[in-house]
């Protein structure tokens, strides 16, 4: 499998003592979806402004598409699209203005064609002849998705391209994401809203405090690493007692009002879930209601940048 | 090279003052021409003295070189400045353009701005004075050299200024009190001898002095010694800015 993107050891320290990333290493696959997950301050968006070019790293290495990205800046730009997380827009110009400049500054001659369909995707043909400034933020933000693609690139990172875009328009967004994706166009993004990248990527790599946690497919990550749990609730609320605490170790047990919840595990493929629902009634007795709670990516999530381990 | 990214950066440079003419080119000019209404009358026909021409007509080279000068450095300074506090100047720095072809650009532009605003004024002022042009050349260089020096030394301002205060402080502090003290409203032999000696350190005298010689045919320096050190402030200021967009100076920290 080709990578897309191969980073080795990087780090950034900033002036103010600041370490933003402590030797990171990731892999992006040539043509994924790719997640980048991490809560606020966990060196997201400074690993994508050193890919960008608009932050120095302080060491570290970078393949893109299998060249160098320090060394090989010009050819890597031109095959690269990011749209920054903070809203910026030109306040001299109009959008379709600003996209021919965008464009021209890449060294292509604007795709007039390409412009357009741009403007038409991302709802923004209406306001294509008005200033920047009379744009609302949402559109601004469309307007900084278009910028990056108008030069037809090969990767395009995407850092929380839909903060304070609404439902619809943020459902029709991705659309257009997963056309680019299923023609080939890599597509690295960062979100705050997990059940997104867990239905749009294919891949998922979780920092936390400038530390990778964790990077594999998203299948594997929510096959191995999302465990599930099962939740007895009963007429009144039990104690976990030392010695029943002993009993269900394997388990984990806590209580949730008048719930009990084990953590189940997996082994050669099956479920433990036998044994914990035993050991309950061992202890507690027939329960009212017996469920199995699957873990989706924002509980992985939490429980890994909650523990800071590597998975 | 990616010249036709540069052509695109200089072409935005350049339509960005296009876009506010009464800021860019209106204003200077009724500037020049309040100047010049209040030094006609303050000065009446009196003679620059050891210059012997009338004092009216040495002014008006000096107030349009300044005002190509001060042009250049707004143009560079004020976009990079507008690019910072609007996040905009990402806009270049992830675009495929090397730290020479982004310095040839803003500098293109700034001669434009500083030649167009140069050429208004002569019009504007045309019907008031008698001078004509001596040495076309002479003429030449100092407009462009002057903008190069005065865009690049905008440029590095817009760098290092991280706020409009830093940029103010600069512009108040430096620029306005070397371009008032360069000569343009005084010959230097008009000074007593140690400020003389002290003018002849300030680059901005020999652009000024240069400049206006190519209209008058007289001047206060050797040209050829001006032409020197006004070839050596371009290479450097070109050099510096050069180098500052490949090291991401106070830009990508």
């Amino acid at each position: 499998m080709t990578t897309a993107l191969t980073i080795s050891q990087l780090t950034k320290t900033y002036k103010n003592g600041k370490k933003a990333l402590q030797g990171v290493d990731l892999s992006v696959p040539e043509g994924s979806f790719f997640a980048l997950l991490g809560p606020n301050g966990a060196g997201k968006s400074t690993l994508i402004n050193i890919l960008a070019d608009t932050v120095k790293p302080s060491s570290g290495k970078v393949s893109f598409l299998g060249h160098d990205l320090f060394s090989e800046r010009r050819w890597c730009k031109q095959r690269l699209g990011v749209v920054p997380q903070e809203i910026a827009f030109d306040p001299f110009f109009a959008p379709r203005d600003i996209l021919k400049i965008m464009s021209g500054m890449f060294g292509v001659q604007p795709d007039l064609k390409w412009i357009e369909e741009l403007l038409n995707r991302l709802e923004l043909s209406e306001h294509a002849h008005k200033n920047a400034r009379q744009l609302s933020g949402g559109m601004r933000r469309r307007l900084l998705v278009a910028q990056a693609l108008v030069h037809k690139p090969k990767v395009v990172i995407l850092d929380e391209p839909t903060a304070g875009v609404d439902v619809e328009l943020r459902k029709r967004l991705w659309g257009f994401m997963r056309e680019l994706n299923a023609s080939g166009t890599t597509i690295l993004l960062t979100t705050h809203y997990l059940e997104e990248a867990e239905e749009l990527c294919d891949h998922v790599a979780i920092i936390n405090q400038g530390k990778l946690l964790t990077s594999q497919s998203m299948k594997s990550l929510l096959d191995n690493v999302g465990s599930s749990s099962l939740v007895l609730e009963y007429a009144d609320a039990k104690t976990i007692s030392g010695d029943i605490k002993n009993k269900l170790a394997d388990f984990c047990p806590r209580t949730q009002d008048n719930k009990v919840i084990l953590s189940l595990k997996k082994c050669d493929g099956h479920s433990n879930f036998n044994d914990a629902y035993q050991a309950a009634l061992a202890c507690w007795g027939e329960a009212i209601s017996v469920n199995i709670q699957d873990e989706d990516l924002e509980d992985v999530f939490l429980r890994l940048t909650h523990n800071g381990a590597s998975a | 090279m990616n010249w036709y990214g540069c052509w695109t950066l200089y072409s935005r440079e350049s339509r960005r003052f296009l876009n506010v003419k009464m800021q860019t080119i209106v204003a200077p000019a009724l500037t020049a021409v309040m100047y010049l209404i209040v030094f006609r009358y303050a000065m009446g026909d009196r003679q620059v003295p050891n210059l012997d021409v009338p004092y009216f007509d040495f002014l008006i080279p000096g107030l349009v070189m300044m005002a190509m000068m001060q042009n250049a450095f707004a143009n560079t300074s004020s976009s990079i400045m507008v690019g910072k506090l609007m996040n905009v100047q990402i806009f270049l720095m992830m675009a495929p353009l090397s730290a020479i072809e982004i310095t040839i650009a803003f500098l293109a532009a700034a001669i434009t701005r500083a030649v167009v605003v140069a050429v208004v004024l002569l019009l504007v002022l045309a019907p008031f004075t008698n001078i004509h042009i001596e040495h076309l050349w002479m003429i030449l260089f100092y407009s462009i050299t002057g903008s190069i020096i005065m865009g690049g030394m905008g440029m590095i301002a817009g760098m290092w200024s991280k706020t409009f205060d830093d940029m103010a402080l600069l512009n108040n502090f430096i620029i306005i009190p070397l371009t008032f003290l360069s000569g343009v409203f005084y010959s230097v032999k008009q000074l007593p001898e140690t400020w003389q000696v002290v003018n002849h350190f300030n680059p901005f005298f020999y652009l000024i002095d240069g400049f206006r010689h190519g209209f008058l045919n007289v001047g206060d320096t050797d040209p050829s010694q001006a032409i020197a050190i006004v070839s050596i402030a371009t290479l450097t200021t070109v050099f510096a800015c050069w180098k500052l967009w490949q090291t991401g100076w106070r830009l990508k920290d």
